[in-house]
């Protein structure tokens, strides 16, 4: 959840009116937001970086508000003011308006290049527009929450904000090799190529996480004026001739990108938060994007969608009961203008460009039940009649637990992930022995692959508790994963049994006698008979050789118990003998 | 600490003997109570090797009141024989005498008389030997002399099965040392379950007595068709990013998906329908093979209302599971890469949000929260969302204890469930609250290879509905 930063001061002031943190805290949860934290930019400064840094740091206290991470219109103060205000019916939603400028249409011309790279890019205008500090640093840090959310750290959208009146159109979106790519970035003093950029920016703690977006493409997207001036070179920087500045008055926007939808929704949202400190407030200047097939569009698309619900579906997926023009009431408050129409049981629902969030019926059903209080919602039981089972497994493996533990045994649980050198070079086999499933992406060697035995978790629960007296009795029942072509997904998860016994002395005979128990238990007669169990000398790389044997139970294999091979103790860590059972018990259900 | 000056003179005792000391005969020597010489031989003893004791136990014998008058009279077989006169007696005479009874049957095994059951007025007993032993009697008499070591432990017991003999049972009246009733008493060796596997039950079992039917989540390994595509999550949502998610490199992608149904999600993510505007993105088959270790539970909760929806006619079910996830996340004290998440579900015509909140109470009620309150929040497949909050006595403030909503009808309508069904949903970790019943402030005490085996050992029963224990008080730092 994206967790915006507002002072509080400026958002009371904007609210008109003040509250305490409690009554604001109240305010926030009803609406769909929490406020996580109240600190300040000194607090935060001190914990990170100690009382000495903090030192000259502003103490002016800050909200920090969690916004769902689909309401991208509640990324800034403004969108949040908007949003509260209207809830509580202070203000009215702006209406967003898209218009022509006086004089020619600021262009951009996208050329084939860009296709195989980051072939979507948007563009509008927002004139006379007034900053102040505190305006321009919420213009700015938006533009951060949107890469950071909606636009996947710049992968899917990039945004670059420009002051026109350092520029001259049309622009030229295109993409080009990096060693003909040449400007001065922003906050450099001097030009540099996209090659020596891309270096320069490894060592950058910001901009490194972007790089890999382009930095194996032959060509890199650049934006030009008509004189040849960067724009930008998204999604990494922009050029520093058309930097925006406190005292910029009319800023050009573009948003390039690999998702058209979500291009188009950034832009929007931009403009709309923003547009609100124009001459004219809450009016866009549309730009104009020329595709590479020659066909042109204007932009931003500021697109009000009608919707048509009826109230009584409303009332139904909600469990309460309103009329129609109560519910329109209600979900205007949200946001959503809406009235009753038709047979008068119809709902009209204009959808905002700001809504991007909207997109079923479903969504319109969820904000009516908002505004209307979700804890003044009714609270009743439906009157859905069933007859509850267990799963056959789960229910034989809750039933072992408790006869494992009256047996003296003590139940552990350990991870399903674990270490390669668990599962195979500990227990002396070859990790391509295990048909272990491998994770692609794991962040330690702790969750390389998933168990296929149970043992090493009972022995590293051993080895970290080898301060508790002797002998430690362990058994753990729960799924190991291996790798099978015959199911859908192509792994398999099975439901071992294991058991450990450590002391002075090897115990084989009490491994053994727990597996008689267990059989008793599963009312597996001992025999070779087709019911029954057995077991017969084996070997196997974890065991002590003569000191292993195979269990064969209804007619199949199911396991293996033994005294645990000196290499093996040694590798876990431990320092007294060990013997253990390990079967699966899915042939006894 | 020895006791001064008992166990000083016994060690005096001690060094000037040879061979050792009976406690018994040196108490009476020094005329004390035998219960102090023991008192200071065990404070010797605990001090390490200082003396060696042995443990004796004597054992004194006495007669029983039976066992008195047979010293005195002879054994009833003894007296039996001696009353047959040689022309024999008449068995029924002989069973009218106070020895007749046992005494017969005994002269009889010993082979001392006979019965002549042919005689003219019934059967008639004589002698058949001259004379005889009484063994019994001479046995009494050895112990009344109190020569009682003089019998073999088989004499012995057979004369104590006969009632005649008794050990002396004189501990009844002796005077003990009292007990110290504030010492613990030694626990038994047993087994144990695990803390959080006990809170698994107990969570299975409140949604047994709700009548919720388990799903099964028998597999760790999912592809990111079940996990994300089916439940309407978008190709690029932040959660199937690398650094959220753990993916497979081997197997790395699903063998078999319902092709007819992946059309169906294909088209609702990228074009919309079913009322849905759709995310409008180009969704790609590749993405959706891509196996993973499933984030939640929710894929299997998935997989279960597909094969519902494929069940014609519809018939309404309320389903649970509980089970293990996994999260390419950053560990804290926490968080872990793989936790236990609880899952409900109830499907049936016409469900609301206020049946939701109503199944949430009284779930939440079984697990002894009562104050509840619900906050709007957003999910990618359940709209409406929200999430529950409970009244924390403990903390003083409101926590999150779980996370629900309607599943979303572009998630349910592709599966082919029929459209006036609601599917309503909630899931919580099954690790917050147990480290919040029990005051566990870092997850690792609580699972994995690392916890502290005493702590599993010492773990009380799990009763989710009783009042918790109030929580340690918060040492000075």
């Amino acid at each position: 959840m994206p967790t915006v930063s507002v002072k509080r001061d400026l958002l009371f002031q904007a609210l008109g009116r003040t509250y305490t943190d409690e009554e604001f805290d109240e305010l926030c949860f009803e609406f769909g937001l929490e406020l996580d934290e109240i600190t300040s930019e000194k607090e935060i400064i001190s914990k990170e970086q100690g009382n000495v840094k903090a030192a000259g740091a502003s103490d002016v206290v800050l909200y920090k508000i969690d916004v769902p991470a689909n309401r991208y219109d509640l990324l800034c103060l403004e969108g949040l003011v908007r949003g509260l205000q209207v809830f509580k019916e202070r203000i009215k939603a702006p209406v967003y308006k898209r218009v022509m400028p006086d004089g020619k249409i600021q262009k951009l011309i996208i050329t084939e290049e860009t296709a195989k790279i980051r072939p979507f890019a948007v563009a509008a205008v927002l004139r006379n527009i007034k900053f102040t500090k505190d305006r321009y640093d919420s213009f700015i840090e938006l533009q951060e929450k949107l890469h950071q959310n909606i636009c996947r750290k710049r992968a899917l959208v990039a945004i670059g904000t420009h002051d026109l009146d350092t520029l001259s159109g049309p622009f030229t979106y295109t993409a080009k090799r990096p060693s003909d790519i040449k400007f001065k970035p922003l906050n450099k003093t001097k030009e540099y190529t996209a090659c020596e950029l891309m270096n320069i920016y490894k060592t950058d703690n910001h901009l490194k996480h972007y790089l890999h977006i382009i930095e194996n493409k032959p060509l890199y997207p650049v934006i030009y004026d008509s004189n040849g001036v960067v724009l930008s070179m998204p999604p990494i920087i922009n050029g520093d001739h058309s930097r925006i500045t406190v005292n910029t008055r009319n800023i050009f926007i573009e948003c390039t990108g690999t998702d058209f939808t979500k291009a188009k929704i950034v832009l929007d949202i931009i403009v709309t938060m923003f547009s609100e400190y124009c001459e004219n407030q809450f009016t866009v200047e549309a730009a104009e994007v020329v595709f590479p097939n020659g066909k042109s569009s204007t932009f931003p698309e500021l697109a009000y969608r009608k919707e048509m619900v009826r109230a009584d579906l409303i009332n139904k997926k909600v469990g309460i009961r309103e009329t129609p023009e109560n519910l329109a009431k209600l979900l205007t408050r949200m946001y959503l203008k809406s009235e009753v129409i038709g047979d008068g049981n119809q709902i009209e629902i204009e959808i905002p460009p700001t809504r991007a969030d909207i997109i079923h019926a479903c969504d319109i059903v969820e904000d009516a039940a908002i505004a209307y209080g979700y804890n003044n919602i009714q609270m009743t039981l439906p009157k859905t009649y069933t007859i509850a089972n267990q799963f056959p497994l789960n229910k034989l493996t809750e039933l072992l637990r408790y006869d494992m533990a009256a047996a003296g045994f003590t139940e552990v649980l350990t991870f399903a992930l674990c270490s390669q050198e668990d599962i195979a070079d500990k227990l002396g086999l070859d990790i391509s022995a295990t048909k272990a499933v491998h994770i692609s992406n794991p962040k330690t060697a702790e969750f390389q692959v998933a168990r296929t035995t149970l043992l090493p978790g009972l022995l590293k629960t051993i080895a970290a508790n080898r301060k508790m007296p002797l002998p430690l009795k362990l058994f753990e029942i729960s799924d190991i994963v291996i790798k099978d072509s015959n199911t859908d997904v192509g792994a398999k998860n099975y439901r071992h049994l294991c058991a450990v016994y450590y002391n002075k002395n090897p115990g084989f005979e009490i491994i053994h006698g727990l597996l008689d128990r267990i059989m008793q238990l599963l009312d597996v007669p001992p025999g070779e008979d087709k019911g029954g169990y057995v077991i017969k000398a084996s070997e196997g790389p974890a065991f002590f050789p003569g000191r292993c044997a195979e269990i064969f139970a209804r007619g199949q294999s199911v396991g293996k118990l033994g005294v645990l091979h000196p290499d093996v103790i040694t590798k876990f860590e431990l320092t007294m003998p060990c013997s253990s059972l390990e079967i699966n018990i899915g042939p006894f259900l | 600490m020895a006791d001064g000056p008992v166990a000083e003179l016994l060690l005096r005792r001690l060094e000037a003997s040879d061979g050792g000391l009976d406690s018994a005969e040196l108490a009476a020597e020094l005329g004390m109570e035998h219960q102090a010489v023991v008192g200071a031989v065990k404070s010797l003893q605990a001090l390490g090797e200082i003396i060696e004791a042995e443990l004796r136990s004597t054992k004194r014998w006495e007669l029983t009141a039976e066992g008195e008058e047979i010293a005195r009279e002879g054994s009833h077989e003894a007296r039996v024989f001696r009353s047959i006169p040689p022309e024999g007696l008449a068995q029924s005479e002989l069973m009218r005498l106070p020895s007749g009874k046992v005494g017969f049957s005994k002269a009889m095994s010993n082979k001392w008389i006979r019965v002549d059951k042919s005689a003219a007025d019934g059967p008639r007993v004589f002698r058949v030997v001259d004379s005889m032993e009484d063994e019994v009697q001479r046995r009494l008499q050895l112990v009344q002399g109190g020569q009682a070591e003089k019998l073999g432990e088989k004499e012995r017991s057979e004369l104590r099965k006969r009632k005649l003999l008794a050990e002396v049972g004189s501990w009844r009246d002796r005077p003990f040392k009292p007990y110290n009733f504030l010492a613990h008493g030694v626990l038994p060796d047993s087994g144990h379950l695990h803390p959080l596997l006990k809170v698994r039950s107990q969570f299975r079992q409140i949604f047994l007595e709700m009548g919720f039917t388990e799903m099964p989540t028998y597999n760790f390994i999912e592809s990111s068709f079940w996990n994300f595509d089916a439940l309407f999550q978008p190709q690029q949502h932040p959660a199937r990013d690398q650094h959220d998610t753990f993916f497979l490199r081997d197997p790395a992608e699903a063998l078999q998906l319902p092709m007819d149904y992946v059309q169906r999600v294909k088209r609702t993510h990228s074009q919309g329908g079913y009322g849905s505007q759709g995310y409008k993105y180009t969704w790609k088959l590749d993405e959706a093979r891509k196996n993973l270790l499933r984030t939640h539970t929710t894929s299997a909760s998935a997989r279960a209302l597909y094969r519902l929806a494929q069940k014609k006619p519809f018939t309404p079910v309320k389903y649970f599971s509980i089970d293990r996830v996994f999260r390419n996340e950053t560990l804290d004290a926490t968080h872990l890469a793989e936790f236990h998440q609880i899952e409900g579900v109830v499907a049936d015509h016409g469900l609301t949000l206020g049946h939701l909140m109503g199944v949430l109470r009284e779930f939440f009620t079984k697990l002894g929260i009562t104050q509840l309150r619900f906050k709007p929040a957003y999910n990618p497949y359940t709209e409406p969302s929200m999430e529950v909050f409970s009244y924390h006595q403990g903390l003083k403030k409101w926590v999150e204890v779980g996370n629900s909503g309607v599943f979303r009808p572009e998630m349910l309508l592709p599966m082919g469930l029929p459209e006036n069904v609601s599917v309503i949903a909630w899931g919580l970790s099954l690790e917050r609250p147990t480290m919040i019943k029990y005051g566990i402030n870092n997850i690792r005490d609580l699972v994995g290879h690392k916890v502290n085996l005493q702590m599993v050992y010492d773990s009380p029963l799990c009763r989710l509905d009783a009042e918790p224990r109030p929580p340690p008080t918060q040492e000075a730092a």
